[in-house]
């Protein structure tokens, strides 16, 4: 008997190649982190050692007299992505609802096959699509007329732009928005059938069923997919740096220009000279890199802390 | 093992009443020439039979003879099911079930437990609560909608502290006791039972069956199961179903006095069935 576990034991055991190939593999993607973030920390060392923490603060971004601050990009990176998030999470989730449901074939079909193909273009695309449309419509028929009626109120102050905060949040929803109502629909065609049918069983309508049962019982994966949107937001690069407007300043108005910090590094990186101006763009990188960090490891404490996950 | 004693009954501890022939109880739901259709594919075919009010009526035969089908008839669940589609009638309340529009009043009078428990993410007060909340009801009538339900479903003692833990803390016999519950809230007439102890152990199992035969005086039930002893330890009614084999239906073979079914079946095929011939 012993004999058999032993044997049992030994052909379960997989061969010493294969266990340092699977070890070496997986420890690969720690590794990069470490190793990108060491690099970052040393491109930007010039920068850091002259700003050091009041870097995080500053809200002055000159070239001329050699005078940066994170500040504005830190603003304009976390509240485009903030705005994105709120505009396409009940969009994305009401897709989703409607993809996962198996009644609906026919909408299954067409609709399923379109936020898959929103995912496939390239941010470029959207970026050129918001600049030549986007912006002008939504120009004329949101910002102009919100700012006239609701000018007084201080996110819709100033003189509207084209070009601002309010429209990058917008094309970065579009953009955010396929992750978003895919992950989810997975995430609820994963929701146990028996559910579903126990909540119709009981007299439920199928938007009860949706809202008050199949939606909490996938309320953690939809969480993970809010904060894989999330990233993608806040790292997005060229479409929002083609409609964001491109002005280091922290307006409280949400129609005025701002500035990511990705947008920065990817418009000012080539024209950058001297030692203490690149440093400052690869110290904006390093904030964007923890940024995203943190937002992922609190998405993941708020995760085990608040949802308790079905069964 | 003195626990197991407790909840041992003898076989065929049926009711051995004269009300158990077919007409001589008043029936709650009549099953008249029923025809069910997965697209084009027949899934049953022309099932009548009356079940008896207040009464166990068990559902038995192979897998893949349609008796499942047949119990999602009686609450419409089938609309789930694209192309799904039945003929004939199921008489209940005077109104036929199966052209109804009145889908959420006739869930609320048959309501269904089904095979695996699937508590809903929230506490277990708030699942017994679930139905009668649907229903608008107030909050003192839904507290005590909760603890009836829970009562009847023999669940009371085990959670009446910790009303407002996850119901998925509890065990898999308790979280079908819950399923009980949940759909007693809302004072059903019929309560239809899908296999519900399949997924349980044994102790669990006859808790589940002291059950039904104590809900029976109050309600009516139907059970569809696999298992032909606990068919014979609970039912009044037995329905035998099987798959035709040459056209690939279910239909009903015999329907009979659960005594009688087993212990003089009329029909070859019964026999063959319950002595374990086949299926």
């Amino acid at each position: 008997m012993i004999q058999a576990i032993r044997l049992s034991f030994r052909t379960r055991r997989a061969p010493l190649r294969f266990r340092l190939l699977t070890t070496a593999a997986s420890l690969s993607a720690p590794a990069l982190v470490i190793a990108i973030v060491a690099v970052l920390f040393q491109e930007a060392a010039p920068a850091v050692t002259r700003f050091g923490a009041l870097f995080i603060v500053a809200r002055s971004w000159n070239p001329v007299t050699l005078d940066f601050g994170a500040l504005p990009f830190i603003y304009g990176t976390l509240v485009t992505s903030a705005l994105a998030l709120a505009i396409a999470l009940p969009i994305g989730i009401a897709v989703a609802v409607v993809l996962a449901e198996p009644g609906a074939q026919r909408i299954r079909g067409v609709a399923g096959t379109g936020v898959e193909l929103l995912a496939a273009i390239p941010s470029v695309v959207f970026g050129i699509w918001a600049l030549y449309v986007l912006a002008p419509l939504v120009y004329t028929h949101v910002e102009l007329p919100v700012a006239q009626r609701l000018g007084f109120i201080g996110i819709f102050s100033g003189q509207p732009r084209q070009t601002s905060l309010f429209t990058a949040s917008l094309v970065l929803a579009v953009m955010i928005l396929p992750t978003l109502s895919a992950i989810s629909r997975d995430v609820l065609r994963a929701v146990p059938k028996g559910l579903r049918e126990s909540a119709v069983a009981l007299g439920a309508t199928w938007w009860e069923t949706s809202w008050k049962v199949v939606l909490p019982a996938a309320r953690a994966g939809i969480f993970g997919a809010t904060v894989l949107a999330l990233g993608r937001a806040l790292g997005e690069t060229i479409a929002v740096t083609m409609v964001i407007g491109n002005r280091p300043d922290i307006s409280p108005s949400i129609f005025a220009p701002a500035y990511t910090l990705a947008s920065v590094i990817a418009n000012e990186f080539t024209e950058a000279t001297g030692q203490v101006y690149p440093a400052a763009l690869v110290e904006l990188g390093l904030v964007l890199i923890l940024l995203t960090f943190a937002v992922n490891i609190l998405a993941l404490l708020l995760v085990r802390r608040s949802v308790e996950l079905p069964r | 093992m003195s626990n197991l004693a407790a909840y041992r009954r003898p076989m065929q501890s049926f009711k051995p009443d004269l009300r158990a022939v077919p007409g001589a109880s008043p029936s709650t739901l009549r099953v008249q020439g029923l025809s069910f259709y997965y697209g084009k594919t027949r899934a049953l075919k022309d099932v009548s039979f009356d079940i008896a009010d207040r009464r166990i009526t068990a559902i038995i035969g192979p897998s893949g003879c349609g008796k499942s089908t047949l119990l999602r008839v009686f609450n419409r669940m089938y609309d789930f099911v694209p192309g799904a589609r039945a003929e004939g009638k199921v008489l209940f309340e005077a109104e036929d079930i199966v052209t109804t529009n009145r889908l959420l009043e006739l869930r609320q009078k048959v309501g269904m437990v089904f095979q695996r428990p699937s508590p809903f993410p929230m506490s277990i007060q708030d699942n017994v609560a679930f139905a009668p909340r649907l229903l608008g009801w107030r909050r003192a009538q839904v507290k005590e909608a909760v603890a009836r339900s829970l009562q009847a479903a023999a669940l009371w003692d085990e959670v009446k502290d910790r009303l407002n833990a996850p119901a998925t803390s509890l065990s898999g016999g308790q979280l079908q006791r819950l399923s009980i519950a949940r759909c007693l809230a809302v004072n059903p007439e019929v309560i239809l039972m899908d296999e519900p102890c399949s997924a349980l152990d044994p102790i669990a199992t006859l808790k589940i069956e002291d059950l039904m035969v104590e809900l029976a005086s109050d309600y009516t039930i139907v059970i569809v199961t696999h298992n032909m002893q606990q068919a014979a330890r609970v039912s009044d009614y037995t329905a035998f179903m099987l798959m035709n084999q040459a056209e690939r239906f279910g239909e009903l073979i015999e329907f009979a006095p659960t005594g009688e079914l087993f212990n003089q079946p009329r029909d070859r095929r019964t026999e063959d069935y319950i002595t374990g011939r086949f299926g």
